[in-house]
């Protein structure tokens, strides 16, 4: 058919087009049908089957350590970055130096490598300094400086580039005001800057969580050191880690919806 | 070295044999200026030719490669001067507004009032109220600066400027980014403000509002001062070939 199309045909025609759009299935957040689909199968195993209810019985409890390491360590590492990533576009080529020093630093060493490091010879070697003995720091303690250490380099350069996205006549306004270059960065151009940021800190929050898992690695007891515990104990290896996947899973999932409407939200705003 | 331009008890801004470079570009080549108080001076000239850059050395926000400005007398870029006291004193209107956009427009305007003026809330909200008022919109007061038009947007970064009570006004093209529509409320505004006997120093390509405000006419190419004079002579009888060609493309 070429004949000429009447304008309401043509809207129906349009509106009957979008309403099949909004059903395509291709539009549809399948991967998250699907993540839930495991969810609830591995939830559903763990309410029904006796010996995976004991895995997680005796797993949850590491949870907390889990929490506690990951959000220490992200309000520490967030003070970090903060510092770091202000060094890193800061005029003063001691400071930016200082801040590069330490981003490349982390970011040139294997995260396992970085945590045995700093756990095992930085962190002695300042409670030594201090006065106290070599083994009076906890491991928790030890894992999450190493942990804030690193993410503390990530996010200087999350907040870097923050900052760089505030255009430079913003900068050129405050001081043109009159006000200082500290004045200008605390009132114009952070705020400014940690709207943008807070997605990707949140993201890096959901990474921390997951690289909480190395604790692991210091015999700290969080969720992977319980699971890995209970199969040393009951060799159940598939109830251990499949419970454990479940967990990180079910946290991360949260997580990640969080940051999204986070998203959604600044992005209209 | 030419003389040096000594600073008179009528100068507002003196610029002394002023050259500013950006790596192997030279963008502004041994430029003197004398800016009276109470007078209008309009730096006109090609794309690139250095007027801004002179403009933006005013306040220090280019710093000179050689050469000086000073205002009231005192030098900007030597070591003991406190650039913040003489930029609270020399107001900037830029191309692009360069409002905050993350705080209304009143927190716009009484942002510097309180933390540089050190003044009281409720003076400082006064001041930018009555501000608002001259700029003719008062009502755009609670209003983020994304929601308002460009002329709106730049009638707020005069009122901003203008809140901290200075001395002089620096404008860097202020109708270059606007809409045709809206470049007249601006213009109007800088006319009231020009007319009150602000010492006003305009880069802008408005040749009209030129003819109307301008006490004083500075024709720039090439980075160089080509030409300088009473502005109602100089439109008349533009003495440099440079200015007459600019004049005959542009008028």
């Amino acid at each position: 058919m070429t004949g000429p199309v009447e304008p309401d045909d043509d809207r129906a025609e349009s509106g009957l087009t979008a309403r099949w759009r909004r059903l395509d299935i291709k539009e549809a957040p399948l991967w998250l049908f699907a993540i839930l689909a495991i969810l609830a199968l591995m939830g559903l195993t763990v309410a029904t089957n006796r010996s995976f209810a004991q895995a997680f019985e005796i797993i949850i409890p590491g949870v907390v350590t889990t929490l506690r390491i990951t959000i220490f360590s992200f309000v520490i590492s967030v003070v970090l970055g903060l510092i770091a990533g202000l060094g890193r576009v800061s005029r003063n080529f001691v400071l930016r130096n200082l801040a590069i020093t330490y981003v490349e630093f982390v970011r040139g060493v294997p995260i396992v490598v970085l945590i045995l490091m700093i756990a095992f010879v930085l962190v002695p070697i300042a409670s030594r300094t201090i006065g106290f003995a070599n083994n009076a720091i906890p491991q928790e303690a030890r894992f999450i400086v190493a942990l804030s250490l690193i993410y503390g380099a990530f996010m200087a350069e999350i907040f870097r580039a923050g900052v760089e996205s505030v255009p430079r006549g913003q900068m050129e306004a405050g001081r043109s005001l009159g006000l200082t270059h500290v004045q200008t960065m605390r009132s114009i151009i952070l705020p400014q800057a940690i709207r943008t940021v807070l997605p990707a800190l949140g993201n890096d929050f959901i990474a921390l969580l997951k690289d909480s898992a190395l604790a692991t690695l210091l015999g700290v007891r969080d969720l992977t050191q319980s699971a890995r515990l209970y199969t040393g104990r009951t060799f159940r290896f598939d109830e251990a880690f499949l419970v454990l996947t479940f967990l990180y899973l079910s946290m991360t999932l949260v997580l990640s919806l969080l940051v999204q409407y986070l998203q959604r939200r600044l992005g209209r705003g | 070295m030419a003389d040096r331009v000594a600073f008179g008890p009528d100068d507002r801004i003196v610029v002394d044999h002023l050259s500013k470079s950006f790596g192997s570009i030279r963008a502004v080549r041994d430029a003197s200026l004398r800016i009276k108080k109470g007078t209008v001076t309009i730096i006109i000239g090609p794309s690139g030719s250095g007027k801004s850059t002179v403009l933006r050395c005013m306040n220090h926000l280019e710093v000179p490669t050689s050469g000086a400005v000073y205002i009231d007398g005192v030098h900007l870029e030597a070591k003991d001067t406190d650039i913040n006291k003489i930029r609270r004193e020399i107001g900037m209107v830029f191309q692009q507004f360069n409002l905050f956009p993350h705080m209304s427009v009143l927190d716009n305007i009484t942002l510097a009032q309180r933390m540089v003026r050190g003044r009281s809330k409720q003076e400082a909200i006064d001041v930018a109220m009555a501000q608002l008022e001259r700029v003719g919109i008062p009502e755009q007061a609670h209003k983020r600066p994304g929601a308002l038009s460009g002329g709106q947007q730049q009638r707020v970064a005069i009122a901003r400027s203008l809140s901290m009570n200075p001395k002089a006004m620096l404008f860097d093209e202020p109708t270059s980014a606007l809409d045709p529509e809206m470049i007249k409320e601006v213009l109007d505004v800088m006319l009231e403000l020009a007319s009150s006997g602000m010492t006003m120093v305009v880069v802008s390509h408005e040749m009209g509002f030129a003819r109307q405000v301008g006490s004083h006419l500075v024709m720039m190419d090439f980075g160089e001062v080509v030409e300088e004079g009473d502005a109602e002579e100089m439109f008349a009888n533009p003495q440099h070939p440079r200015t007459q060609e600019f004049f005959s493309k542009i008028l």
